[in-house]
């Protein structure tokens, strides 16, 4: 690996207010090379990104790409440069079609007017590259994420980058989308290209990355070849110390036998028209059930019905073996049901309120608008929580926009504790979250069905699915296939039943 | 000192004392208050009871605007309740026996239907915020002249006319009454936010529509209860304003008064975007403005000029709001310092 520097980052310093984001960072890049940057959420990652784009402004330190010193002011400032960033939330306009979001601001112009000719023969060509064959007239928000994901990678490519900084792009995509993703990142790799490659999930680091740089605590750990570490020592050097609690299984096995569980709820022959197709579904109390299926499948529309969210059009559900009639998440709320949504920054956070806020809403929503909880009684409620799930902010009246992923996480989740639910739904409660944080959610989601709670549970994760759930149910094309329990759970098993149809 | 600068009603404070020194320093007696006839006399006195009205749209606003909507319809609103109130107490509709109270009633019952109006309009059948409220707002009109006949009533030789100017004209305790209307509508609006989960709903509705959903807020619910409100305070001010001239024009009562309302609330710092807002500092934002218009008028601004003075103010007040601006200035003022002290060192060595 003799290729020269084609990005130089060193001795950076970034201080936010109360928190020392990045402190004596090196980052080298080198053209020709897909480097991963590696942390734990709160590591610096997103802040070393933003410095590096021109979205913040470095307190100290020095940046040179191509032997040259530069200083980012904007983002747009960084794309000039040669600096293009794909983000993990697409940021595109989804009412324009796929031509004009990849021109959008550049668009080449004939006589004056836009060619819109050229614009979307240049844009077909350009997705052609990535593989991708769609009708590029349509609007961005008719296709999926994944192919959305692949717009802003063709957009960001086609500015003539000589950097590519892709931060968590995988996170809305399935293997073979992965796969796609990968090959395109390797072309663009033998083309000269230095790629920075943001991501928690370490197979794929392993898949494509050539070295790998890691943050702890806004400190450099270190820069290393992939080849040469192995990814336990790459997990431990992330977290700061030897870890093999995501290796092992973490799910009760021991109350399986015997004891009839009690069923909470039941959906019988429930169906919603362009949601989910007719199912039968048992929830359990003390167990943790997961809905397991590929993105898409009907998993996370089983859990809005059940949550009230999506309307039942035929079929009954019965709560302890209580007719119950779901209008709005409201009535499943008082019914003792939770939710945690799979999309976490629009249906979840209320980003310009505090922690404190975003934990009391839902049980405030329960108790009714006229029984106010007091000022002190939230604080008491915000404090266990975040003392509870160690929420790390300064205080508890932070907004809630301002923390990490994982800590809005784990704000989500106490806000549902504190409604103090028998039935806690969780939808992908561990997406894009770091593998700490990660293991405590699981082990907490474990615990509460250890004790009287019913737990649903809904992760793309095989892993993290296999570790936690006690049964299972199998969903493909908006339909549930069938169930799965204790020992007949595997990753194979499941595989089978998605591909195989019915059939058990 | 910083937690004060942060607070809300920091910078709509400042701009409303900003005002009065000035005020202080060139009109001529501004701040004398006299007594006649029993009551308090005076510029500021004439500002209290002018700006009620516009208070009493901009508390309503606010909360129209914290869940991100917008109520246009309010000056409308002013003229039909204004129209019903008159022509009770004048006898042309219906025969109550207590005709103040019934009119009242009637005046304040018409704007909270308008209130559910709106409300339905924009919480059940989605329409846009902007939209719905302008179908009442150019029909209102239209109402209130149907209410009148498409006459002015003037209530002159109604035997009701001297309760009713009190409302609107009258004082108490040497103050004026309606300025007490405003204090107790404020603090059972403020008590409503406060003591109850109103105001948290609000905000969080007004922050993220679908996760206040998701969190079991009555998100549809809500926002119907805020275009009540609203329509309700534009039906008190509509009969504030109508006492005040013993009478109601439909064409004229409460023209344009919405685009005042609602920058009342933009002057109190409040986002026009939802989520976070003060009713007290959008209630200060009022008396900013109605500042304003009082001290142009007592600086004898020729009165085609006025609108151009109130919006380079109004721009100004707006502008100091924003941190970036404050930043922008007072760095270009650092950085004319730090060249100055440059100048002043290079001038040293020359010499």
């Amino acid at each position: 690996m003799t290729a020269k520097p084609l990005l130089t980052m060193r001795k950076i310093y970034k201080v936010f207010p109360g928190v020392k984001a990045l402190s004596d960072v090196d980052f080298t890049l080198r053209s020709g090379e897909i480097h991963a940057l590696l942390g734990e959420n709160g590591a610096g990652k997103s802040t070393l990104i933003k410095v590096l784009t021109g979205v913040e402004k470095l307190d100290s330190g020095q940046i040179e790409l191509s032997g040259e010193e530069i200083r980012t002011k904007s983002p747009k400032h960084a794309q000039e440069l040669g600096i293009s960033t794909v983000y993990q939330e697409v940021n595109l306009c989804a009412n324009l079609s796929v031509a004009e979001n990849i021109f959008i601001g550049r668009e080449p112009k004939k006589n004056g007017m836009i060619d819109w000719k050229t614009i979307n023969s240049r844009t077909k060509k350009l997705l052609n590259k990535l593989n991708i064959d769609i009708d590029v007239t349509q609007t961005l928000s008719h296709y999926s994420v994944a192919v959305q994901q692949m717009v802003a990678i063709a957009r960001a490519i086609d500015v003539e980058a000589k950097v590519l900084i892709l931060d968590e792009p995988t996170s809305s995509l399935d293997a073979t989308e992965c796969e796609k993703l990968f090959n395109v990142m390797n072309q663009l790799k033998s083309e000269g290209m230095g790629i920075v490659f943001v991501t928690h999930f370490l197979d794929q680091v392993y898949a494509v990355s050539d070295r790998i740089t890691i943050l702890r605590n806004g400190e450099l750990v270190g820069e290393f070849l992939a080849a040469e570490l192995p990814k336990l020592e790459l997990i431990s050097k992330m977290i700061g110390k030897g870890y093999d609690v995501l290796s092992e299984t973490i799910k009760n096995t021991d109350n399986d036998q015997d004891i009839e569980k009690q069923v909470y709820l039941r959906a019988d022959k429930v169906l919603s028209i362009g949601n989910i197709k007719e199912f039968t579904l048992d929830v359990k109390k003390s167990e943790v059930l997961g809905l397991a299926g590929l993105l898409g499948s009907g998993r996370s529309e089983t859990a809005r019905v059940i949550f009230g969210a999506d309307k039942v059009s035929s079929g009954t559900l019965y709560i302890k073996g209580e007719k119950v009639n779901l209008g709005k998440p409201l009535d499943a709320i008082k019914k003792g049901i939770a939710y945690c949504p799979e999309d976490r920054k629009t249906d979840a956070i209320l980003g310009n309120l505090s922690i404190r806020e975003n934990i009391i809403v839902a049980l405030q929503s329960k108790e009714g608008m006229f029984k106010f909880i007091g000022r002190k009684k939230q604080e008491e409620i915000a404090d266990y929580y975040i003392k509870l799930l160690q929420i790390k902010t300064p205080n508890r009246e932070q907004l809630i926009k301002n923390l990490s992923g994982g800590n809005q996480q784990k704000v989500i989740l106490a806000r549902w504790l504190a409604t103090h639910p028998e039935l806690l739904i969780l939808d992908e409660p561990t997406r894009g979250i770091d593998i700490g944080t990660k293991a405590e959610i699981q082990q907490l989601v474990v615990e509460l069905a250890h004790g009287e709670m019913a737990v649903i549970f809904i992760s793309s994760e095989m892993d993290e699915m296999l570790r936690c759930c006690t049964r299972m149910a199998v969903f493909s094309e908006k339909q549930k296939l069938g169930e799965l329990e204790g020992d007949e759970i595997s990753e194979q098993k499941i595989m089978k039943m998605i591909a195989g149809g019915n059939e058990r | 000192m910083s937690r004060l600068t942060k607070s809300r009603l920091f910078w709509p404070i400042i701009a409303l004392v900003v005002l009065l020194l000035f005020n202080a320093v060139f009109t001529k007696n501004f701040f004398s208050i006299q007594i006649i006839d029993n009551h308090l006399y005076g510029n500021i006195i004439d500002i209290l009871k002018n700006v009620a009205p516009l208070a009493l749209l901009a508390i309503g606003m606010t909360l129209v605007i914290a869940t991100g909507g917008i109520d246009i319809s309010v000056g409308s609103v002013v003229a039909i309740s204004g129209a019903i109130a008159c022509s009770i107490i004048d006898g042309r509709i219906g025969s109550f026996n207590n005709t103040l109270l019934f009119a009242l009633i009637f005046a304040l019952l018409s704007g909270i239907i308008c209130g559910i109006w709106n409300g339905i309009l924009v919480a059940k059948i989605k329409i846009q915020p902007v939209v719905a409220t302008l179908i009442l707002m150019t029909a209102g009109r239209g109402i209130a002249q149907l209410i009148t006949k498409g006459k002015i009533v003037t209530i002159n030789s109604a035997s009701m006319v001297n309760e009713y100017y009190f409302i609107g004209a009258g004082y108490l305790l040497g103050l004026p009454f309606a300025l007490f209307i405003v204090l107790i509508v404020l603090l059972i609006v403020l008590a409503f936010i406060k003591r109850t989960a109103f105001g948290l709903f609000l905000e969080s509705l007004g922050t993220n529509n679908r996760s206040s959903h998701l969190a079991g807020i009555q998100v549809d619910k809500l926002k119907l209860i805020t275009y009540i409100i609203s329509g309700f305070m534009a039906a008190l001010a509509g009969i504030l304003i109508s006492s005040n001239i013993k009478g109601a024009d439909c064409n004229n009562a409460g023209l344009f008064i919405e685009l005042d309302a609602i920058l009342a609330v933009a002057i109190g710092g409040n986002s026009l975007n939802g989520g976070r807002f003060s009713v007290g500092s959008s209630v200060i934002g009022a008396l900013v403005i109605q500042c304003l218009t009082t001290t142009v008028y007592a600086l004898g601004v020729p009165p085609q000029t006025i609108s151009l003075v109130k919006a380079i103010v109004i721009i100004t007040i707006c502008l100091f709001q924003s941190n970036k601006f404050r930043e922008a200035i007072f760095g270009r003022f650092n950085y004319f310092k730090k060249s100055k002290d440059l100048l002043v060192k290079k001038g040293a060595q020359i010499s």
